[in-house]
This record gives C-alpha cells, structure tokens and sequence, in this order.
C-alpha cells in the first residue's frame, strides 16, 4: 500500500483535519443561538479550512504521481477496512476549489436564509466534510460513506430552505443520485469480491478480464453520469438549481458536479482502462450531444437560474469529451475545465441569488434592463459571463481552448461537432447579458425602472456582495492568464494515468 | 522581460487607463473630456516613440504572460504593426476632440459610458496591431467586439438595439464558429501560436502539413474575421450606423474594421506566407472574393440615399481593396493594400466627421436634403470633397498612391480582369461620391435656409467639430503627395 503514498505532511494528520474540522463546527453550531454569531462561526469554521487546505498547494511535490500528504491507519482489521487519505494532482484542485468556495458560500447566503439558521448552518458544514472526505478518501468504504453522506445535506438544502416547488425537486434530486449510487455500490462490491481489497490505489494495478472491466465500467459510468450529469441523465439538474438557495446552487454547480467527473478519473479509467477505451466512443458522442443540447436548451430559458443549470450541462459536456480523449490535452482541459466551472458557474449563481434578493424573482422578464440601476453588478455579471462562454483572458477560455485542441487532434470530426456548443454558449450568455443589462431600456429616462411592477428599491451590490464577487474575478483572470497554476499540479498525476492505460 | 520594452505595453495599456480615469472622472464632465484627448495624445506619442527602433530594425518584444506552451500574451511591433497603431491612435486624437463636439452639441445621454467604451476599444485595437501571436490578436479583436456593443446601443431605441444585436451576433458567430477551429487546427498542427514575423513566404506552417487543412483553415479565418467585413459577412456594418457618428467615423471606419483587414493580412502574411498560398492558389481565390465584394459594396452604395448607410457600404468596398491588394501576394500589390489601410483610414474618416457635422448642424442624413448645403457648411463640403477624391484615386490625394500599386499589382500577376474591376469600381466611386459633393455644392438650397455663407460653422462646438476635420482631409493630401513614409515603413515589413 505504502508504496502509493508519499507521507509528506511531517506527521500533522492535515488533510483528516479538513474533513473533520468542519465536521466539529457543525456539531457546535448546535449549541449556538445568536443569529450573528452563528454566521460568524459559519465564516469562521470554513475559512479556517480554507487557511488550512491552502499550505497544501504550496507544499505539494508537482514531481510525484503518488497520493500525498497520506495517513494510513487501521481501522477494522477483521475486515479489512483501513483509514487511507491522500490527494494526487487530479483531487487537489478540487479539494482547493471546494474549501476556497465555502467561505463564500456562507457569505452569500448572509441575509438570504431568515430561518432555521443553525440548522443551515450546520448542513452547509457537514456538506463541506462530505465533500472534502469523497475527494480525499483512498479507500471505496470511506469514499462510499463520504459520498452517500453528501446526499442527505444536499437534499436537506433543497427540501428545507428551497424554492416553491422545492419538494419536487428535492425528491427528484435524491432519487436520481441515489439511483446512481447504487449502480455504484455494486460496482465497489464486485471489486472487493474481486481483489480483495478495499484500497483505491491497488484496484489500478489488478488487471480484470475484460468482462469483468465492461461491468465494472457501465455501473460507475450510470453513476457518475447521473451526478455530473450527462445528457440524458440531467433532468434532475434544472429542478434542483432552480428550487435551491444559492448556497446549495453554488455547492452543486461547481463542487457536487465535479464528483462525477473525478469519479471518471479516478474509478473508470484507472480501473477498467480497456472498458474505458473500449466505451470512449458512445461517452464522446453522449458529451457531444450534451454539449449541443444543453446550450440549445440554455437558449430558449427565461428563469435565469435553468439557463445556467442547462450551459452547465453543455460545460460538463466539454469535461467528459476531454477526459474521454486520453491525451495531456484534453484530460488537463477536462480537469481545468471543472475547476473553472467551478469558479465561474459558482459566481454566476451567487450573482442570481444577489438579484433574487432584491426582486424575488429569478425571471429574466422581471430582472431586465438592470445596467443603468446596478453598474457595478452588471460589470460582474458581463464578467461571469464571458468567462461561461470562453472569452479570451477568462478562465473560461483556457479549458475549452485544450479541449477543443485535444478533440481536432484526435478527430477532426469529433471537434467539428463540438464547434455549435461553443457558439450556442456565446449566444445564450450574450442573449442573458443582453436582457438583463439592456433588454429594451430607454436609456434616456432610466431612473425608472418598471420591471415587474415597478416596485423594488434597487440598490447596486453592498461591500459584501462586492468582496464575494470580487475574489471569484480575481480568480476567473488570474487562471485566464497563469492556467499554469492548476495545470502544472496536475501533470504528473495524468501522465501516470495515462500511461496506465496505455494510450 | 526587457525593461526598455516595457514601451511596447504602452500603446495598449494607455488607452485603457484613459478609459478608467474617464470613468473616475463621470461626475466632472468638464474633466471627463479632456482624457481622452490627453490619451490619444500620449497613445499616439507612445507609438511614435517606437517608430525609430522599427524604423532601425531593431526587434522589439515583450511577454506578459504564457498560457500554455506556444500560447502567450505577447507584444512585438514590425511595420504592419506600427503603420496600423500610428494612423488609429493618430486619428483617435483628431475623433477625441470631433466626439466633444459632437456629443456636446447633441446633448446625448451616457456620455461616460460612452467614453470609457470608445477607449477601450481603441486600446483593443493597439494590442491588435502589436499582437506577436494569434492568441494576443484574438484577445484584442474581442475586447474590440464587446466594448463597442455599446457605442452601437449608445441610443437605446428600438433600432439601435436591432442594430447592435445584428453586429455582436455576426462578430460573435463568425469567431467562435470559425475563428476559434481554426485556431485550435492551428495549434495542434504547429504547436504554437506564435506569428512568423521575419518572414513573409513560409508562414508557421511545418513542411508536409495536409493541403486541404490548410485550406480549411485558411478559409475559415478569412471569413471569421468578420470585421473586416468580407461578404456575405458584411452586414455587420451598415447595421452598425445606428451608432453616433464619432463611433461610426472613428471605430467603424478605422478602428474596428481596421482591426479585421489587419487581422486578415497578419493571417495572410505571418501564419500562411505568401509562397504557400500562392502554392495552394488561396491568393487568387481569395482575390476574386474580395473583387466580389468591392464590386457589389459599391453598387449597392449607389442605391442608398442615406448619406452614412452609403458610407457604410463605401467602407465595405474600400476595405476589400486591402484584401484584394495583400491578395495578389506580390510586393506591389501588397504595398498597395497595406497603404489603402492608412489612406482609406484618412479619407473615410473625414467623411464620416462630414456626415456628423450636417446631422449636428442640420439633422439631415438624407443626401437628397443636403441640396446647397455648401454655401452654410464650406469647410465640411471642402473637406468631403477631397476626402472623396482621395476614395476615388484622383492623384494628388492618397486614395491615388493606393490604387496606383493595386494597378500595378494586377498588372504584374497579369489579371486584366482584377484590373478592369480596379477601374470600375473607381467609376462607381466616383459616381456615388460625386453626387454628394454635386448636390452639395450645386443642389438647390431647400427654402428658408440661412443664405449666410458659412453660417452653420460658426459656433466653438461646431468648430470643434470642423478642424479635425478639415485636418484629416488635408493629411489625406498629403499623404498622397509625400507617400514615403508609409512606403518606407511598409518595404521594411516586405523584406
């Protein structure tokens, strides 16, 4: 097992305490009663995680494939269940990713959420250790329990602190993930009946009869494709962005979503190589599909909130074609890609909630015309959303940039195809922006603003509003012109990958 | 990075600040509008000072930013480069005082807006112009596209929204249906983004590369570049009118669509290479397509009655010159279009600021209204007159020079027929110009107009607006008659 590993956290059990250290903030959380302190504390407990995932980009060994910064300890020997954590470079951007966004997530929701606090509270934190343990965990039990464990606080999220219809969408949420996971559970089984052993690392140098690989494939890949998700495996997704609160939006958007695609990396292909490839072909088509269909569905949404949940379709589109590509290119792309959904998806739901706040209404019939009202939100907006569609100097543009590359140079044809889901991205971001900053504005008499109704009191985006909004632009830039700092973490990590399967 | 090359960011990077001490400024309007002059004044400067090291021969580089290999933001000026960035930073500082004219004297709204949006995309031109790789250009083209979304909104009425979503979706859609593949063709066949800048024959293209993706390629960015307005994707600009005219003068007569012939011609010269399109006959191709559109542009000018819509499809014509002449992929040729980039610039803008100056003056945009309107506005009508001549080719004003090389171009790749479409198009010049100026001078004056000569010229706004002007025109002579200066810089770039 050791030989996997790299300890080098000098004894200091760091990435166990990001997972419990939320975990121990949850528990407090309970015992509080004031409304302010209970959100200090919120603030206080993730930004305490993010100071303490932060040494781990710092300290990583860019040079080594192995899992670092690992613990192993047992725990039921009977059984064989161990205690393995430890990130390579394909989870420590998401890890980052996930303990960067909560801070901001709590921040977000600040005036947004008037009942229930501790208890939101309390879910967002447990979420976060969910979260953080799937991406950590080296063994499928752990792994396992961290996944099914994110379920509860998601659908809690939704049911409780959701939207109208927000039972709807919250059954409909759980039923489809939890479906997913089944499909998962069996595949996990039929490991350990197979290996032997519960530990992720050596599953990836057992090789199975191919017969045994195609199984083990199609059970991961239904699970994974409902949770990132794949077209046609994405009706749970608009129903549960739409009745979300944007805390939960933001948490689903850029970090559930990514479970699906690292369970791509980090289950289908080093586990099952030659199912992988063998199944590559109706993975790229389904990407292609998505990404087309998402952004035309993007394209015909008047609730601002369904527009970003389908372009997240089409972007998780562009994750899978990449990671189904086998090559530097398209995988380091897909994994950007994510981490940049992340960011910017995040962000764009945050700017939603900060406008449903003001006029209760997620339509972009009522939202319209906001440029002269709200400068300063609308060049956030103009920001997010040039970002969502790839503009150059974003982001945006950098993933969907070496994915394309990567897909015209495996097949032209398979790039060809991907073309319409990049220009459909630029027309439903430009036809939001364009709504929601001009629409029909009378720029000659715009102190009146007779959006639905006529009567809310506008006020452009507060200090808070402006620091949030603010840390994800400098992100969106600053991985538009250094990607440098995600991609080259993430090198070794894929190459070993990719030399395992043997492309 | 080279510390004396920090000057290179300069042409970019000022404009850009102008555009945010603009928006700082919103609340002093008196303020507000001198930054933009003190910033084209300072632009230009910026680029002149770079002019001796080209000039030299001295390389000058600067990187700011890798991406991922071979794709970087990088700066490198040559002489395409230099002649581009001086004539539009040169013309931004004549626009800088016509647009306080013009903006004061219509009283329009979001003036702030306005100025920050016009300066940034003057900035996105310069970074265009010293672009050093496709990624750079790219970059720059789109700011130029976004941030003049605005300036083509600027009235907020129904027609200026139907306008500017006409423009934004033809830019938006050619360069992410074309530009974008062809750019990620491109990086996967060489690696790299980075421009051929020494050497104009072999492009960045690697030997045994497939004729047909070059092809493809090729195509796909000749016609991605909408902006500069190739048919059929030339719609973009006429639509784009509905701006105010200092946009329409400065942005979409020299900036924006200058960007596009710019781009096209760096794509020709440095990422194809003369030698390998002629070997894969894309220059004669790409030739006709431009006579194409110089052609049917100047036919359906004739048609319109609008003086800025007609204006507009001049534009279109005369920016095909540009293509037509780097098209021929010989020296003349080439020399001839990359000097039509500065002489149509001249030229076009004067009657851009003309066209303004009577819908300041008069609010007519009809040309069958402006019947006599000479004898209020002599100086506009002068400064149209020439400017026109020079669209024409009559010698001693720049058009002349331009289309004297073109002739010469044709004639040394033997194509009568590019050569008969060089003088009809003339003819039709000459005719859809004419008529303004004839009808201008000799029309008769609608009823009840003041018969004071030069009455409409006469307030400090109006003049404002009638010395940049004038100014422009007269250049447009001179350049025409001392032509060496952008030949000498243009020889440098052919080697």
């Amino acid at each position: 097992m050791e030989q996997y590993l790299l300890f080098n956290s000098s004894d200091f059990p760091v990435l166990s305490t990001l997972v419990l250290l939320p975990l121990a903030g949850a528990i407090v959380c309970l015992f509080i009663r004031n409304e302010t302190f209970l959100k200090l504390w919120g603030m206080a407990v993730t930004t305490a995680t993010m100071a303490l995932s932060l040494p781990l980009y710092f300290l990583f060994d860019q040079t080594s494939d192995k899992y670092q910064f690992a613990e192993l300890r047992q725990w039921i020997p009977a059984l064989k269940f161990d205690y393995a954590v430890g990130v390579d470079g394909i989870s420590l951007p998401l890890v980052l990713l996930t303990t960067c966004l909560m801070p901001l997530c709590i921040l977000c929701s600040w005036n947004q959420i008037k009942d229930r606090l501790a208890e939101f509270i309390f879910v967002l934190l447990i979420m976060e250790s969910a979260m953080i343990g799937v991406f950590v965990s080296l063994t499928t039990v752990i792994f396992y329990i961290f996944w099914e464990g994110m379920l509860i606080p998601m659908y809690l999220l939704i049911a409780v602190w959701g939207g109208p219809r927000r039972d709807y969408a919250s059954i409909k949420f759980f039923l489809y993930t939890f479906a997913g996971s089944v499909f998962l559970l069996v595949a996990l089984i039929v490991l350990y009946v197979k290996s032997g052993t519960f530990f992720i690392p050596d599953f990836m140098h057992l090789q199975y009869p191919f017969r045994i690989q195609m199984w083990i494939f199609i059970c991961c890949a239904i699970a994974f494709a409902i949770k990132i998700p794949m077209y046609p495996f994405h009706t749970w997704l608009p129903a549960a962005h739409v009745e979300a609160p944007t805390a939960g939006s933001v948490i689903l958007a850029s970090v559930l979503l990514k479970m699906g695609g690292y369970g791509f990396l980090r289950f289908c292909l080093p586990i099952a190589p030659d199912a992988s490839l063998y199944c590559a072909p109706v993975i790229i088509v389904m990407s292609l599909v998505a990404i087309v269909i998402g952004g035309y569905l993007a394209l015909g949404q008047n609730d601002v909130k369904k527009l970003i949940a389908y372009s997240s379709v089409a972007h998780m589109g562009f994750v899978t074609l990449g990671i189904f590509l086998f090559s530097m290119q398209g995988v380091k792309g897909a994994i950007l890609q994510m981490v940049n959904h992340g960011i910017t998806t995040g962000a764009l739901f945050i700017c939603i909630g900060i406008i449903y706040e003001r006029t209760h209404s997620r339509e972009l019939e009522v939202n319209k015309a906001l440029g002269m009202l709200m400068p300063a939100y609308v060049m956030f907006l103009g920001i997010f959303s040039l970002s969502a569609f790839g503009f150059p100097g974003t982001n945006g543009f950098v993933g969907e940039f070496m994915v394309l590359a990567a897909a015209f140079a495996d097949n032209m044809l398979v790039g060809a195809l991907a073309i319409p889901g990049a220009v459909l991205a630029a027309a439903y971001m430009l036809r939001m922006l364009q709504k929601m900053v001009w629409a029909d504005s009378d720029g000659h008499h715009h102190d009146v603003h007779d959006g639905g109704g006529g009567s809310h009191i506008l006020t452009d985006i507060n200090a808070r509003e402006w620091f949030i909004l603010s840390v994800l632009v400098v992100f969106v830039f600053w991985l538009g012109f250094k990607p440098g700092l995600v991609l080259d973490i993430m090198d070794a990590s894929v190459r070993h990958l990719l030399n395992h399967i043997g492309v | 990075m080279d510390v004396a090359n920090l000057q290179l960011l300069l042409p970019p990077a000022v404009p850009m600040l102008a555009a945010v001490l603009v928006g700082l400024l919103r609340k002093k309007p008196a303020m507000r509008d001198c930054v933009p002059v003190i910033g084209a004044v300072l632009t230009f400067l910026s680029v002149a000072s770079l002019a001796p090291a080209v000039l030299a021969g001295v390389i000058c580089r600067a990187t700011l930013c890798t991406l991922l290999p071979g794709i970087s933001v990088s700066f490198r000026i040559d002489g395409m480069g230099l002649l581009f960035a001086g004539t539009a930073s040169f013309l931004w500082i004549a626009a800088s005082l016509y647009c306080i004219g013009y903006m004061r004297t219509l009283r329009e709204h979001a003036q702030t807006r306005f100025y920050v949006c016009y300066a940034v995309a003057v900035g996105g031109a310069m970074g265009v112009a010293l672009s050093e790789n496709l990624f750079t250009l790219y970059l720059f083209y789109e700011i130029v596209s976004i941030f003049t979304y605005p300036l083509v909104a600027h009235h907020q009425d129904g027609k200026a929204y139907d306008g500017a979503r006409k423009y934004l979706t033809y830019l938006m859609f050619a360069s992410k249906a074309l530009l974008l593949p062809a750019m990620a063709i491109i990086y996967c066949q060489c690696g790299t983004l980075d421009f051929n800048m020494t050497d104009i024959r072999w492009g960045i293209f690697p030997a045994g590369v497939d004729a047909w993706l070059v092809r493809v390629c090729y195509y796909f960015m000749l016609f991605g570049f909408a902006k500069a307005a190739i048919m059929p994707l030339h719609s973009w600009l006429p639509a784009a009118m509905v701006a105010p005219t200092p946009v329409s003068a400065l942005l979409h007569a020299v900036v924006v669509v200058k960007v596009g012939v710019f781009s096209v011609c760096r794509m020709m010269l440095s990422l194809f290479g003369t030698e390998r399109l002629a070997a894969l006959d894309l220059g004669i191709t790409t030739a006709w397509i431009a006579a194409f559109t110089i052609l049917t542009a100047s036919v359906i000018a004739m048609t319109k009655t609008d003086l800025k819509a007609r204006l507009a499809y001049s534009t279109v014509s005369q920016l095909s010159y540009i293509v037509l002449g780097v098209a021929m992929l010989v020296p003349s040729g080439v020399t001839g279009g990359l000097i039509h980039i500065a002489n149509h610039a001249f030229a076009k803008i004067s009657l851009f600021f003309c066209a303004g100056a009577i819908i300041c003056a008069t609010g007519k945009t009809d040309i069958r209204d402006m019947g006599g309107i000479a004898r209020q506005m002599p100086v506009t009508l002068a400064a149209f007159a020439l400017a026109a001549l020079s669209m024409i080719g009559v010698p001693p004003v720049g058009g002349f020079v331009s289309k004297w090389y073109l002739a010469v171009g044709a004639l040394d790749i033997k194509s009568t027929g590019l050569l008969a479409v060089i003088l009809v198009s003339s003819i039709l010049n000459a005719y859809y110009f004419g008529e303004v100026v004839l009808r201008g001078f000799f029309g008769t004056p609608p009823a009840g107009a003041d018969p004071a000569a030069g009455s409409l010229e006469a307030t400090a706004l109006m003049k404002l607006m009638i010395y940049p002007t004038a100014a422009a025109a007269g250049l447009s002579v001179l350049w025409g008659m001392y032509p060496d200066l952008f030949l000498k810089i243009i020889r440098l770039k052919l080697g």
